[in-house]
């Protein structure tokens, strides 16, 4: 997954947390970098007509922007049910965010072909618990 | 979240490495379930070409699978077994309706595997640290795994033209 998925996921993970506007501070910390890189980004996805960018507010979705959202999360969401029911990881979810970069989604939907995921995948997602509010976790970590 | 595309740690190293095992053992399980599922009338139009295609294809999967099983061997982490992967593959196959459809998906078998490898290889270019695994031997072996897979994609797409 690119850089600009990864900001449209955390900008639509902030939009559901916070109920409106995403602010800068939010997906900082989402995204675990600066807010001088989280505004530089903001400013290119707005270029492209990705994001809506309000100041003293904060960025929304657009509905191209939302549509490529909802992508980046369901192949978020296949890594981290892959990696908690196929390889059993227990921290499946820091492992999902330290391999999104790497995992094309291309083999992202390769990976779904083996994985049993909700057909309303992403709206299931849990912004505050950070994955699917319907994975159902295996007991033990064996490819630990 | 971590943004950049580089493999930082052993730990992340041998998880895109196990994710790389069963790339492979979904290929192999993929085609030796194409064969098996296509009704008679379909099977006996299945030309040969198509079914040496296939089962070179699960061999060198097989082969590839070893090899990287040998990587995580000595990153003293274990892999997914075959036939766990193969009963995933079994409980959530929907055969492809004809035998272009057999083709199509070898193709994005190929393609996949490809891009993962050359993704895999970037990152960890793209890294400075030291893994317990040799460098130069874990390059050497993701440079050849992905040479073969683009001919792979070449082979697939040569035979899906002369049927065209």
């Amino acid at each position: 997954m690119n850089t600009a998925d990864q900001y449209l996921k955390a900008i639509y993970l902030a939009q559901r947390i916070e109920d409106g506007p995403a602010s800068t501070g939010t997906l900082a910390d989402l995204l675990e970098v600066s807010p001088a890189s989280v505004n530089e980004m903001i400013g290119k996805l707005e270029e492209q007509d990705l994001v809506d960018h309000e100041k003293y507010k904060g960025a929304s979705l657009t509905d191209e922007g939302l549509e490529r959202a909802h992508n980046a999360l369901q192949t978020y969401c296949i890594i981290e049910r892959f990696l908690a029911n196929v390889l059993e990881v227990e921290e499946f979810r820091d492992e999902a965010r330290a391999l999104e970069s790497v995992i094309d989604d291309t083999v992202a939907e390769r990976l779904d072909t083996i994985i049993d995921r909700p057909a309303q995948c992403p709206d299931c997602f849990d912004a505050e618990q950070d994955c699917c509010e319907l994975l159902e976790l295996e007991a033990g970590g064996r490819a630990d | 979240m971590s943004l950049g595309q580089r493999v930082s740690s052993d730990h992340q190293l041998t998880r895109l490495l196990q994710i790389g095992v069963v790339l492979e053992e979904l290929v192999e399980s993929r085609a030796a379930h194409h064969i098996e599922s296509l009704p008679p009338d379909e099977r006996a139009e299945f030309d040969e070409e198509v079914e040496e295609l296939l089962a070179e294809a699960a061999t060198e999967s097989a082969e590839h699978r070893e090899r990287l099983e040998a990587l995580i061997d000595d990153l003293e982490a274990e892999t997914v077994g075959y036939e766990e992967i193969n009963a995933l593959v079994d409980a959530q196959y929907g055969p492809p309706e004809d035998t272009d459809g057999v083709l199509y998906d070898q193709l994005a078998n190929e393609e996949t595997a490809y891009k993962f490898y050359d993704d895999l290889i970037e990152a960890i270019e793209a890294s400075e640290s030291e893994f317990a695994v040799d460098r130069e031997r874990l390059l050497e072996t993701l440079y050849g795994i992905r040479e073969e897979e683009k001919e792979g994609v070449e082979e697939v797409t040569e035979v899906m033209e002369q049927r065209a």
